[in-house]
């Protein structure tokens, strides 16, 4: 059985173990090093990203995590994991921590407060999900990062229409996957069946 | 689809989104941007923007109200982590300011005075979500009935004394196990013995948990207290007076953050806890002349 590893630290952790379990994936919670042996991939969840940031170097799985990313082990983000993995951070803490994974310049609370979290409708563009009847995923965006600049190698699979303006809201670059919302709050498991295909 | 894009604000999904993101995490009560700086460097989730920590409150007396507009914005400008403040208990225009500052969550709490003796705050008509406190499960199951989007157990605020958080938590967790074993004929007598709504009960009984998450708060002033609600079913945990009223406020703020995202390991709850310096000072409930968690209904 594919064994996935869930980063077990803070935030929304359970609900992405739920679906990969729903997958018949084995999940392990990596909390720390001796966990990433033996996953062939890794969720980095919503939650808090200057928390996790400082929890991943208080449990020393900074560095480690970072050799198998940059190794190519396939990760997916959402949320504060798209912050963790984007290269730039724009209203970040000077000492938060970036994987620099993937080529993106993403805005912390890009969308403003609480107050300013939606839901809404959006379309999936990629030809993985060409044969699937249903394009559309209900995308939950909680106090969420902005993408404000994309580099040349990222494939953008999904977008949000801002009053004429199309922000990226999932994007990937080769074996790294990110998305703004959270499709683990809508049980869609789309996204992870892209990411465990890269596996 | 032309509904694709059109945006939906203060869902249930919305509201209790961001509850599910401060799971694992630490949400500490602030009275000045400085002390909030401290919580967010030390890794706090959230900060819970105040006037006076319960400890005072409970030392000065009086009544006790929502914090003043200008303190809870100073703390919004200093920190890039959610800011919450707290209403009095059935005050909806407190919750009304407090919507329109653009807080990220509203404490409807009992650690103020009541501003209605028999009424809570009817939480589906805002936007903001709420967080309310729970001795039981009847308790929180009703305030989850008014639309509260997140729940904490109540324990006894500012007095550094675990014993009625763990108390609540047990209660809360201890009925929720019982009623995954009551048959269905059986929940319409729970329903009515913790006076919750039947629906309410009926989820809790097939899923085994309560609709939104259940964080801990009232007398943690430890790494070890933040661990010990943590192993017995909390999801995150809300500290007061427990960090600010301590001798080293910044290293006791970082080492409850660390026992709560590592609740399991007592070996790094040692290390933590080492050399911290002095906890604040304690209370005993039953010399108590307020107890602020009999407040709500």
């Amino acid at each position: 059985m594919t064994r996935v590893g869930v980063l077990g630290l803070q935030g929304d952790i359970a609900r992405h173990a739920f679906l990969l379990k729903e997958l018949n994936v084995n999940v392990v919670q990596v909390r720390e090093p001796k966990d990433l042996d033996g996953i062939e991939g890794i969720i980095l969840p919503g939650g808090e990203s200057t928390t996790i940031s400082l929890l991943l170097r208080a449990n020393n799985l900074d560095e480690a995590l970072a050799e198998k990313i940059h190794s190519g082990m396939p990760v997916f983000g959402t949320c504060a994991g798209m912050i963790l993995l984007s290269s730039k951070v724009l209203d970040g803490r000077p000492d938060q921590l970036s994987f620099d994974a993937i080529d993106l310049s993403v805005r912390r609370n890009g969308f403003g407060r609480q107050l300013d979290s939606f839901e809404c409708d959006l379309k999936l563009e990629s030809d993985f999900f060409s044969d699937s009847a249903q394009h559309f995923i209900r995308a939950v965006f909680i106090r969420a990062p902005k993408v404000e600049a994309v580099g040349p190698k990222v494939e953008i699979i999904a977008y949000l229409d801002n009053q004429g303006e199309r922000i990226p809201v999932v994007c990937k670059q080769e074996s790294v996957i990110v998305s703004a919302f959270h499709p683990e709050l809508s049980n869609d498991s789309r996204l992870h069946q892209l990411f465990l295909s890269l596996l | 689809m032309e509904q694709v894009n059109k945006r939906s604000t203060g869902t249930d999904l919305v509201k209790r989104g961001l509850a599910e993101m401060l799971k694992g995490g630490v949400i500490m009560d602030v009275v000045t941007p400085e002390q909030a700086r401290i919580a967010e460097d030390a890794g706090a989730v959230a900060v819970m923007a105040l006037e006076r920590v319960p400890a005072d409150i409970r030392r000065d007396g009086g009544v006790a109200r929502m914090s003043d507009p200008s303190l809870i914005e100073a703390i919004q400008e200093e920190v890039t982590i959610p800011v919450m403040a707290k209403a009095r208990i059935g005050h909806f225009v407190e919750a009304q300011v407090l919507q329109s500052l653009k807080v990220d969550y509203i404490d409807e709490s009992e650690v103020l005075t009541p501003a209605d003796d028999a009424h809570h705050i009817d939480k589906w008509k805002f936007e903001i979500p709420f967080v309310c406190g729970a001795n039981n499960l009847g308790e929180a199951l009703r305030r989850i009935s008014e639309g509260a989007a997140m729940i904490r157990s109540k324990g006894e605020a500012g007095t550094g004394n675990i014993v009625e958080a763990v108390r609540h938590l047990r209660s809360i967790r201890g009925d929720i196990a019982k009623l995954t074993q009551a048959d269905s004929a059986e929940l319409f007598e729970w329903a009515k013995r913790l006076q919750a709504p039947i629906s309410l009960v009926q989820e809790v009984a097939s899923t085994g948990n309560l609709p939104v998450p259940l964080f801990c708060a009232g007398g943690i002033s430890t790494p070890a207290d933040a661990a010990l609600v943590m192993q017995m079913g909390a999801q995150a945990n809300f500290v007061g007076s427990g960090i600010f009223k301590s001798s080293d406020p910044a290293r006791m703020a970082r080492a409850v953050v660390e026992a709560t995202a590592n609740y399991q390991d007592a070996a790094l709850i040692a290390k933590v806890s080492k050399g911290l310096g002095e906890a604040m000072p304690g209370y005993e409930i039953d010399k108590l002349e307020v107890k602020l968690a009999e407040r709500g209904w």
